[in-house]
């Protein structure tokens, strides 16, 4: 049965209200302070760290992202804590706020559907993480400029674009989950306990806990162990739970892009390497390719996470 | 049913987990009329109302409302239909005009209409002053008045009003129906729950008594009174003057005469008979201080309805005992 009209209608109107309400809240004020903060923190050990060593490298600006100095972490590792924690700000009380101020069952009576205020609140929430990260990517390459000194090529530039996309996809990822914590719990605050457990269980226990499966799917093979070397069943099996965390797979596309010298994101044989000049960068093509698989499975869970959400909330009685 | 009705309901029905919450009803609501959805909490009228608005999905039966389907084109009648839901809900960050900007928009207003209605709607229920307040600050009652400005500025044909009057202090209460009375003088055709009967008596054309998600009594509040009341006109009247009494028993129609007080008598008829019973007085050169005739109250008509259904199903159990 096809249902009357557009499911888009009124979509730019939510997304416009949830965009100036998002932009002027306490909420994302302290987010971005919390952001920029972290950034000067992290750009200031990298540029310690560049200048104490020699600078020879041909892609020193992108180590601006990646060198750390003890004890901070690297930019991107801090990005990679961050983004969750934003994302997860946005999106927790999108849906179960609108029935806790009991403004749904009157704004569903407009002329609108479900699908307009749902994705009209997804893609708020993204424009403001996008607008947040742009910001902070002009902002680093700025300061990498003034206090770095070097200009940066039109490579370098182009892989640190992609990596701000694919930070603005890593947290659609978290923003589509939180969402759908917020579809799925009345309570604002039960909702954002659960997702910010998820985010902790994902981001710290389940590394671990993937060496661990793995090795009862695959048991280490001792011949193996005596040489000193991984069994390349475990390792492979380690790598297959792993990427199961957006975490990993951001962790992954985020070497293969930032670092031109990565040749491949699993174990890699000898005979694979034949003929290969270690240490060469890879061209900017060669890169993405290595990232693509990663790229796509972090768009698909965003698109699995909304879908999810969606149907709950098409069958969710409106009634508080 | 009339082709003049806005919403038909036939055998609507819905279930919820196997428990039908809303059992087979049909009912249907005139241009310009005020039709009352009345009964206790949890029989089954917010349901009612989500269907009729396509917010819920109809396990069964048929509805119309302006002509649409709500199942299948739930834009064309949430056009045309305004909605207020019981504990209506408004962003308390945002300022009252604000609030009725969002929904403008919602519904695809233009910027220059949108202004002039929004101010004539606001003006309407006494709330220019406070337009651009933000709505953390309104009282339950300015909150309830905000929400019939947004029915107001939509231009509906038809107000669907949940519970409008629960939780108000009766000053904001016949404010409020103050509006709601508006509306019918506007041909706009209003639905609304409630489970305050005498609140809503007074302007309620036609009402439907709802209990455990069935329709059990439905028509005027005086067509009600004499079905349930046994078609009884009660006349209270103060005057005196020796033997009154015995002589307007008298008048044909009156079935009884108590004394309620000093000089004051209660007459039972089966019609009004107030004009009869002032000329008796007259006649008798008695002082006449006060005559009056009771409107049925549909708390009566409610309470009288289930004391009946209850003796009803006694006897019934009492009879099939005998029986057997």
């Amino acid at each position: 049965m096809q249902r009357e009209g557009s499911a888009f209608a009124g979509l730019g109107v939510v997304t416009l209200k949830e965009l100036s309400d998002h932009l002027t809240s306490v909420r994302m004020r302290v987010l971005e302070w919390l952001v920029v903060l972290v950034a000067l923190a992290a750009l200031y050990g990298a540029i310690q760290q560049i200048k104490d060593t020699t600078a020879e490298d041909p892609f020193l600006f992108l180590r601006l992202f990646t060198i750390s100095r003890d004890p901070l972490p690297s930019f991107v590792s801090f990005i990679s804590f961050l983004v969750p924690l934003m994302a997860i700000g946005l999106g927790f009380d999108a849906v179960n706020s609108e029935y806790n101020r009991r403004t749904l069952s009157r704004i569903l009576a407009q002329p609108i559907y479900r699908d307009a205020l749902l994705f009209g609140k997804f893609l708020a929430g993204l424009a403001t993480l996008a607008i947040s990260l742009l910001a902070l990517w002009l902002l680093v390459i700025g300061l990498g400029l003034l206090l770095v000194g070097i200009p940066p090529g039109a490579e370098e530039i182009g892989r640190t674009f992609l990596f701000l996309l694919i930070t603005i996809i890593y947290a659609g990822v978290w923003l589509a989950l939180a969402m759908l914590f917020s579809i799925l719990f009345r309570s604002a605050a039960t909702a954002a306990l659960v997702t910010l457990g998820i985010w902790l269980f994902i981001t710290f226990i389940w590394p671990v806990l993937a060496g661990a499966a793995a090795q009862i799917i695959m048991p280490i093979d001792p011949r193996y162990a005596s040489l000193g070397l991984p069994t390349p069943g475990t390792a492979e099996a380690e790598h297959i739970l792993a990427r199961l965390s957006p975490t990993t797979l951001f962790a992954e596309v985020v070497v293969a892009i930032l670092d031109p010298t990565t040749r491949s994101l699993g174990p890699i044989y000898l005979s694979q390497m034949q003929g290969a000049v270690l240490g060469a960068p890879l061209p900017i093509g060669e890169s993405i390719l290595i990232a693509w698989p990663q790229t796509v499975a972090m768009i698909a869970s965003v698109i699995l996470l909304f879908v999810v959400g969606y149907v709950i909330f098409q069958r969710q009685e409106v009634r508080a | 049913m009339s082709e003049q009705a806005v919403i038909e309901a036939k055998n609507l029905t819905k279930v919820y987990g196997g428990r039908a919450a809303v059992d087979h009803i049909s009912f249907s609501v005139g241009r310009g009329e005020i039709f009352g959805l009345l009964g206790p909490n949890g029989a089954g009228k917010t349901t009612t109302i989500l269907m009729l608005l396509g917010l819920t999905d109809i396990s069964g039966g048929e509805v119309r409302v302006v002509g649409f389907d709500p199942a299948r084109e739930p834009l064309s009648v949430k056009r045309r239909v305004g909605y207020l839901p019981d504990t209506v809900g408004f962003y308390d960050q945002m300022s009252a005009a604000d609030n009725l900007r969002y929904t403008a928009r919602l519904i695809g207003f233009k910027k220059a209409e949108r202004e002039q209605k929004i101010a004539a709607a606001l003006d309407r229920v006494g709330l220019a002053e406070q337009a651009e307040k933000r709505v953390a600050t309104f009282s339950r009652g300015m909150r309830q008045r905000l929400g019939l400005a947004e029915i107001l500025m939509k231009g509906a044909q038809v107000a669907i009003l949940d519970e409008p009057t629960t939780g108000l202090d009766p000053h904001a209460t016949s404010e409020l129906l103050g509006v709601i009375r508006g509306f019918k003088a506007e041909g706009v055709s209003v639905l609304l729950s409630s489970h305050m009967l005498e609140r809503v008596q007074s302007i309620c054309d036609r009402v439907a008594l709802f209990s455990g998600g069935k329709i059990a009594l439905m028509g005027t509040v005086a067509e009600l009174g004499r079905e349930i009341l046994g078609g009884g006109y009660v006349v209270d009247i103060e005057a005196d003057g020796a033997g009154l009494a015995e002589r307007l028993a008298l008048i044909p129609g009156v079935s009884g005469v108590e004394r309620t007080g000093i000089g004051k008598l209660r007459l039972q008829a089966d019609r009004d008979v107030r004009p009869e019973a002032a000329a008796e007085v007259v006649a008798m050169q008695g002082r006449l201080k006060f005559l009056g005739v009771q409107e049925p109250s549909l708390d009566t008509i409610y309470t009288r309805y289930f004391e009946r259904k209850a003796e009803q199903a006694v006897a019934s159990k009492n009879g099939a005992r005998h029986a057997a």
